[in-house]
């Protein structure tokens, strides 16, 4: 155990692409934590997907020992946060969980709004912030400018900002010393009962579910039993060590500290990130403050394109959930699908990450079905429930209202593009709630509807600002809103996984959109195929796709009977990618891209 | 039980790989070459009869077929000792069919006389269109004068003569088309083949449509509509449709072509050619040597064939249903479901029924002019089933 004078905890902040694991990297190797030779890129980031995006999902934690120039041994505890929005409760977590942060950002880019959004967390937390000016090896690097701009965006003083480059190592030793300068050190009583925060969790195959703690007060053991305070489950712990990155057994961690344990906790379900950790004995009077269950806020379906594998994506779902307390799932039928999972994320960051798991460890190719929202459906009768699915929408005519979820979006754009951001947020029914300048920049924060974020709000915000433009967002709550259910309906039937809730002064723009993209999106069929989209009863917009007229091989005689089966097997396999609707073959992709709105 | 081929006879394929250009449009296994050695390819071709007829023993023999390439570059001295070699080995069917594709060239109508004396009884003539400009955009190295000279000579030697045209061609309108067709229709003897323009990958025309070159083809609904047009006229004149592309005044259809779509069984012969044999009760595909150069030496060292993969029966099934709905006689129900093991989907054909893509009596199923303008479609809803 180490004195708490001797102790720094403290996370990153920056925006992908600042440079947050790259510097990580940098600060393990320098301090000799990892051996050259074993040194490989972004050594915190585990998960392929993590690695490959460039982005950290799970939080995650190092030990550092430090040798500082005023002659003391120090242990640096790093946790290194996930950068998303969709993960901003257990961003606050982690926060919570250190005393300090430094912040990176990109000399040659400037603040972002996502580093905003963090930045705030850390001063929430009441962080020491030190600020640094990464990538000052290139060209393009201008700290001056993104000092000044740290100063006017985020309110820091960043006179004295750390200048590096993570890539060559420049200023590196700089950082090291203002973390044991800069920062404050733990707070902690060693004598007062156990109070650990519960920081994060994941399942290990070898291990089971490995607990990320931060200890506040007390000193844990291998041995203890402890106590689960949200739930009051207990447990006994097996095994209690650190990680530098690799995990490595220590006999105690004591306050200020920070660790993993393991106690035979089966899913890491059972453990809720943010929950206060304690002995079963001698337990702590008030649980750590902020704690939350986990609440996802996007819904989707999850079908497979072969309806062969529900079993196995139902095997992977269920494992994933294993791993991911944030990720509901329960089975959802429907009539174009066939079986699949009605699924809720935190985000779509996070439904993405799930669907390319899915996809990738296990191999099942999916139908991702348009994402939606919660929506309060308030009904005459004075009751009120959530609707997840648009397909479970009531007879309109008991309900009252319908609430949405609105949003605080905040985005930083370079100010020749405002204008086109400013018109894609009125598009999307957005009111403007503030717009500021800093430098060439325009911060605009919004009022939006979440189902208009939801789906592809980041492409269309991407594309029309050509990559420019950073975006974060925080739910800010319900309102009620003139919403309808929209259905589609294909050769006059309705297809329940292209139903969508929508504003009735926007149904009549959007159905035409949809209609029109299913048209390009089916292929033609023997018969023609009306495409309607309807309010209720009412259709609201129409188009016919024709029917095929011509679909024949001109010539097919002995020499070309092989060629042919062989393409006629090639057109089955193809076939069976489609979902039938009725006497209707729709594409998979028509599910998702109906729904893209080209304004 | 009678082995299925029977219900579709056997035929005999030569292919002749040689051509004197090579058309943009043409997919087939063609070569220009400077210098041919008949005797050379004589000789491999006997050799190959004798190979085949070794494992296809005791069969009476519907149809010869010389295609191509450009077969009327073969010097009429090798077609008489093809034919003859297979009259040795097998027992010619009293009506038998041998066809010779020929270019409708000056040069050509000079040896119609050697081909008539040689066995050959009917030619197809690849005339293609009926206006020079076109057939320059077709890379046909003909005129229409010296077609027309040519079809005037095959005409007095041959009792059976074809032709084909390509239709569906660039700029071309639906008027232009009638006017051709109609032209045509006034030539024809007994039987015609009008191919719409097909765009095949790997070909000069694929390779220009790929880069956006290849402009001014009709869009489908004028494609559709040239088909029609086509039935229409063809009928009128006594020579309907009784395949895809194929027209003929009934009873004078080919033979041979007839082998394939009533999924008979036929030996293929010569570089590229494909077969489909019964030997001791199991079919299987063949195909040979690709290059004329390869299959010679294959032939040299014993056999021309590259590969022979033996066909189940639900393969037979796919392929008798495939080659089968071409021709508007249809198949038959039952014959399908003794090579698949199972019957087509009742349902399938309900709905296609209703549609009036097909028609059936229960015994047969036959597309009708609608569905087989749309064959592919018919195919894939019947064998997704």
């Amino acid at each position: 155990m180490t004195d708490l004078s001797h102790i720094r905890n403290f996370s990153i902040v920056a925006h992908i692409d600042h440079g947050k694991s790259t510097l990580a990297d940098r600060l393990i190797q320098e301090t000799g934590t990892v051996k050259d030779r074993d040194m490989k890129e972004q050594l915190l980031d585990s998960m392929d997907i993590e690695r490959e995006r460039g982005i950290t999902i799970k939080a995650n934690t190092v030990r550092i020992e430090y040798d500082a120039d005023d002659g003391e041994h120090y242990v640096l505890n790093l946790i290194d946060t996930p950068g998303h929005v969709d993960f901003a409760y257990e961003v606050s977590r982690s926060m919570r969980a250190v005393e300090g942060s430094l912040l990176v950002v990109d000399s040659t880019q400037g603040v972002e709004a996502q580093t905003l959004a963090n930045v705030y967390q850390a001063i929430e937390a009441d962080h020491e912030i030190v600020p640094v000016l990464n990538k000052i090896d290139l060209p393009a690097s201008d700290c001056d400018r993104v000092a000044e701009q740290i100063e006017d965006v985020i309110g820091i003083d960043a006179t004295d900002a750390i200048r590096v480059s993570a890539k060559t190592g420049e200023g590196i030793h700089e950082v090291l010393e203002a973390i044991v300068t800069q920062l404050p050190p733990p707070k902690g009583d060693r004598g007062a009962p156990l109070k650990a925060m519960l920081v994060d969790s994941w399942y290990d195959s070898y291990l089971g579910v490995v607990v990320l703690v931060r200890i506040m007060d007390g000193v844990l053991k291998k041995g203890d039993r402890i106590r689960m305070m949200s739930t009051g489950a207990t447990h006994q712990v097996d095994r209690i060590g650190v990680f530098r990155p690799q995990m490595e057994s220590v006999d105690e961690l004591g306050p200020g500290e920070i660790g993993f344990i393991t106690a035979s906790i089966k899913q890491v379900r059972d453990t809720r990130v943010g929950d206060t950790i304690t002995h079963e004995r001698k337990p702590c009077a008030e649980p750590l403050p902020g704690f939350k269950p986990a609440q996802p806020v996007v819904f989707c379906g999850l079908f497979p394109v072969d309806s062969a594998e529900f079993e196995d994506l139902r095997t992977a779902i269920e494992k994933l959930a294993l791993n991911d307390a944030s990720f509901s799932y329960e089975m959802e039928t429907s009539a174009a699908l066939g079986f699949g999972f009605r699924c809720g994320f935190l985000g779509l960051l996070h439904l993405e990450v799930i669907r390319d798991r899915i996809e990738r460890e296990y191999d099942i190719e999916l139908i991702t079905t348009a994402p939606s929202v919660i929506y309060h459906i308030y009904m005459k009768d004075g009751s009120m429930f959530e609707l997840h699915n648009p397909a479970d929408m009531p007879d309109p005519s008991r309900i009252d209202r319908i609430e949405e979820p609105r949003i605080k979006a905040t985005i930083l754009v370079p100010d020749e593009y405002l204008g086109d951001v400013l018109k894609l947020c009125q598009d999307r029914r957005g009111i403007q709630l503030d717009l500021t300048y800093a430098g060439n920049r325009a911060m605009v924060v919004y009022d939006l509807p979440l189902n208009e974020v939801v789906f592809d709000f980041y492409d269309r915000l991407k594309s029309v600002t050509k990559g420019y433009a950073s975006f974060d967002y925080q739910l800010t709550g319900y309102r009620a809103d003139n919403l309808v259910k929209m259905q589609i309906l294909v050769n006059e039937e309705p297809v329940d996984a292209l139903s969508v809730m929508v504003h009735r002064d926007r149904a009549e723009t959007r159905g035409r959109a949809m209609v029109e993209k299913l048209k390009e999106l089916i292929p033609r069929h023997m018969f023609k195929i009306p495409i309607q989209a309807a309010i209720g009863g009412k259709v609201i917009a129409r188009e016919t796709l024709s029917a095929l007229r011509k679909d024949v091989t001109a010539k097919c005689y002995g020499g070309d009977a092989t060629r042919k089966r062989k393409l006629l097997e090639k057109q089955k396999a193809g076939k069976k990618k489609m979902r039938q609707f009725g006497k209707v073959d729709i594409p998979q992709e028509a599910f998702i891209s109906a729904l893209k709105m080209d304004t | 039980m009678a082995e299925d081929w029977t219900e579709g006879g056997f035929g005999l394929y030569i292919h002749w790989p040689y051509c004197a250009a090579k058309c943009p449009y043409c997919d087939f296994n063609s070569h220009v070459a400077r210098q041919i050695d008949q005797a050379a390819w004589t000789r491999a071709y006997l050799a190959e009869i004798d190979r085949v007829a070794g494992e296809l023993p005791g069969r009476v023999l519907n149809s010869i077929y010389f295609g191509g390439g450009t077969p009327s570059l073969m010097h009429p001295d090798t077609v008489a000792a093809v034919i003859d070699a297979a009259r040795g080995r097998w027992t010619f069917a009293n009506d038998i069919e041998i066809t010779l594709e020929a270019n409708p060239g000056s040069v050509e109508a000079g040896r119609f006389a050697g081909y008539r004396d040689a066995g050959v009884n009917r030619v197809s003539m690849g005339i293609q269109a009926l206006n020079d400009a076109d057939l320059r955009r077709l890379g046909r190295i003909h005129t229409v004068a010296e077609a027309r000279a040519a079809y005037d000579v095959a005409r007095t030697r041959f009792d059976r003569v074809s032709f084909d045209l390509i239709y569906a061609r660039q700029n071309q309108s639906l008027a232009n088309w009638r006017a051709e067709l109609t032209e045509g229709l006034a030539m024809a003897a007994d039987h015609l083949s009008l191919y719409q323009l097909t765009i095949e990958p790997g070909t000069a025309f694929g390779d220009r449509y790929k880069r956006g070159k290849l402009k001014g083809l009709p869009a489908d609904e004028l494609a559709a509509d040239m088909y029609d047009l086509t039935q229409e006229l063809c009928e009128a004149r006594g020579l309907p449709a009784y395949e895809v592309s194929n027209h003929a005044v009934p009873g004078m259809e080919s033979q041979h072509n007839l082998i394939y779509w009533r999924y008979g069984d036929y030996a293929g012969i010569g570089p590229g050619a494909h077969g489909r044999v019964t030997i001791r009760e199991q079919r299987f595909a063949t195909e040979t040597q690709l290059s004329p150069t390869d299959w010679l030496q294959a032939v040299a060292r014993g056999s021309g064939e590259s590969l022979r993969t033996p066909l189940t029966g639900p393969e037979q099934a796919e392929e008798y249903l495939m080659m089968g709905l071409r021709i508007t006689e249809g198949i038959d129900l039952r014959r399908y479901a003794a090579l698949a093991g199972d019957p087509l989907s009742a349902e399938a054909i309900a709905e296609l029924e209703s549609l009036g893509m097909i028609a059936t009596d229960g015994t047969r199923l036959a597309p009708t002019r609608q569905g087989r303008t749309v064959l592919n479609a018919v195919l894939a809803k019947l064998l997704a089933g």
